[in-house]
């Protein structure tokens, strides 16, 4: 066998180097553009501003109105962050401003698997779990007839997946402000939930956005935990006890029949499309946060 | 102190407890559900078998075609995302290490590309598929599971890369080597046990991931077969067994699950406990 010697070995690592920087660099650019592709069937015949707002969804007709799908989506999200959001930010400030240092030795284990457990997994928890408790406990008790499977379920469940993005951001961006910061104000006789009100929320405010940022562009593309408990009806939801659809979920359930009708899979990479350019946009305006935040 | 300051001190002192509490609490809730209804019902023969005729009916078999299935894929993707991640992480601190301004324009494309949902990733592979003319198959699984799992893997790497004292690079130069034996002789060297929780990580990642193989791995109660053929998964045989109407085929659904939910506890115990192993290769500065 032929030996390498040590130029050649460099110049082969260097083009492995290469070739894969490259492979990754245009990752994005390519799945815009293999997704736009194949959404142009769609979009030569309707408008953008129809295919967003019309309300009216029947593929065998040749309509694709996405309004109910993005409402819902909308809705699941913005439920799941209300949820998510305060317990987030209370959390990250007990633990790293008030408890010592073994509850973040608890935490982090914690917010790993909690991170780690697969979506399905959280479906099947929220089929178990929370829509009974929604049908049989807390839509009687509200006087609210409902399914179980409702924008509420989906939302809880998918505000639980997100916890340790936003909060493992959250944690980060507390324990980055300078200890000295809250001794100064400390020491001007301010109390600890007045350092914390006054001082470190403000300091801390940049990163705070940035991490529910994410967190939403995360909630916004969950698929699989949403689809299993959302209920699937495409209609406009009225209150959160409604059942809804999402964008992620219409694009899973459907895949088997998309070939079968005219311009459905167009129709489809179309919504994969939508949520591509949400999911960039998203994390490319929360990006622009944390760089502000890195400069102060 | 007033004495409404000291309430208002008291009262979100006692929020923030709650909440903390209640992480904690909904975690044990997931946990002990999944493990009391997967226990009830898990068997030595849905571990070892694969599923008979009518096995969505409530008939005999198990779910070994998705547990190896998922195993595979898993193991694939990674392989291929390590083989293409890791050089690109060790570029990006050897090689770029003088470049700022390009190390931090691709840390950003990578942290977009992270935050893309799998679904996307499966829509673009199946529209991938489409173009080459390809069948759901192990091989499109794979490739599509990779993509996703990329800028996970690379951004794990380069987290711990980016650790690496410049002095260690400065003296490796000082005794002639090149770049490249720098990054892959002494930086992987200096940094395996991060390297294998990266690895790991992205191999839970890979393994729990439904959305990404919906589309492109396909489904089969056959063991899988070669890399052309389709794959049975362990996600998408908990998604459709759940969605049976049969109580015992809903049953096999927690099982699978504990199932899964114990393959990717493993595997983060594992990355947890490799870290305070490799550190004999270490140089401490």
């Amino acid at each position: 066998m032929y030996v390498f010697n040590r130029e050649q070995r460099h110049v082969i690592n260097y083009t492995w180097m290469i070739i894969s920087l490259l492979v990754v660099a245009f990752l994005p650019f390519l799945l815009f553009l293999g997704l736009y592709l194949k959404s142009i069937l769609l979009l030569q015949g309707n408008s953008l501003y129809d295919l967003i707002f019309s309300k009216v969804w029947r593929p065998s007709a040749g309509k694709f109105g996405f309004y109910p799908f993005i409402v819902g989506s909308v809705w699941v999200t913005l439920v799941a962050m209300l949820i998510t959001a305060p317990v987030c930010l209370l959390t990250a400030i007990y633990v790293t401003q008030y408890t010592r240092k073994f509850v973040l030795r608890i935490m982090h284990p914690a917010i790993d698997i909690l991170a780690g457990i697969p979506s399905v997994v959280y479906g099947l928890w929220g089929i178990l779990v929370i829509v009974p408790f929604i049908s049989r406990h807390l839509g009687p008790w509200l006087g609210i007839p409902t399914m179980g499977y409702s924008i509420l379920a989906a939302s809880f469940v998918l505000s639980i997946m997100i916890i340790p993005f936003v909060l493992n951001i959250l944690i980060e961006v507390f324990r980055a402000i300078p200890m000295e910061l809250k001794e100064a104000t400390l020491s001007l006789g301010a109390t600890e939930w007045q350092t914390i009100k006054h001082v470190l929320l403000k300091k801390a405010l940049p990163g705070i956005i940035a991490a529910f940022g994410f967190g939403l562009a995360r909630a916004f593309g969950e698929t699989m935990a949403v689809l299993m408990v959302v209920g699937n009806v495409v209609r406009l939801p009225h209150s959160v006890f409604d059942p809804g659809y999402t964008l992620p979920a219409l694009i899973a359930n459907n895949y088997g029949e998309m070939l079968s009708i005219p311009k459905y899979d167009s129709a489809l990479m179309f919504a994969a499309l939508l949520l591509l350019a949400v999911s960039l946009f998203f994390n490319l305006v929360m990006h622009f946060f944390i760089v502000r935040y890195n400069k102060y | 102190m007033t004495r409404a300051q000291k309430i208002e001190e008291k009262f979100f002192k006692m929020l923030m407890l709650i909440a903390t509490t209640f992480i904690l609490a909904v975690l044990a809730l997931i946990i002990y559900s999944i493990f009391e209804k997967g226990l009830r019902s898990i068997s030595w023969e849905m571990l070892t078998q694969v599923p008979h005729g009518g096995y969505y009916y409530g008939k005999g078999g198990g779910i070994l075609n998705a547990i190896l299935g998922s195993l595979t894929l898993a193991f694939g993707a990674t392989a291929l995302a390590f083989v293409i991640g890791l050089p690109v992480a060790l570029y990006l601190n050897v090689f770029l290490i003088r470049h700022k301004k390009v190390i931090d324009v691709i840390r950003f494309l990578l942290d977009l590309v992270w935050g893309i949902p799998s679904i996307v990733y499966g829509a673009f592979g199946f529209s991938l598929m489409i173009f080459f003319g390809l069948q759901t198959s192990l091989l499109a699984g794979i490739l599509t599971v990779t993509l996703f799992i990329l800028p996970i893997m690379i951004r794990s790497m380069d987290e711990i890369l980016r650790t690496v004292p410049i002095g260690l690079q400065e003296a490796a130069y000082s005794l002639g080597s090149n770049k490249s034996e720098i990054a892959f002789k002494i930086f992987t060297r200096q940094s395996v046990s991060g390297i294998i929780t990266a690895v790991l990580l992205s191999f839970g990642r890979a393994i729990g991931d439904a959305a990404a193989v919906l589309f492109t791995a396909g489904y089969t109660d056959h063991l899988p077969n070669g890399l052309m053929e389709p794959v049975a998964t362990l996600p998408l045989s908990i998604f459709f067994q759940l969605s049976s109407p049969v109580p015992e085929v809903q049953n096999r659904a927690y099982a699978s699950a504990l199932v899964l939910t114990l393959i990717i506890l493993i595997v983060s115990l594992f990355s947890r406990g490799i870290g305070k192993r490799y550190h004999k290769t270490k140089i401490n500065f």
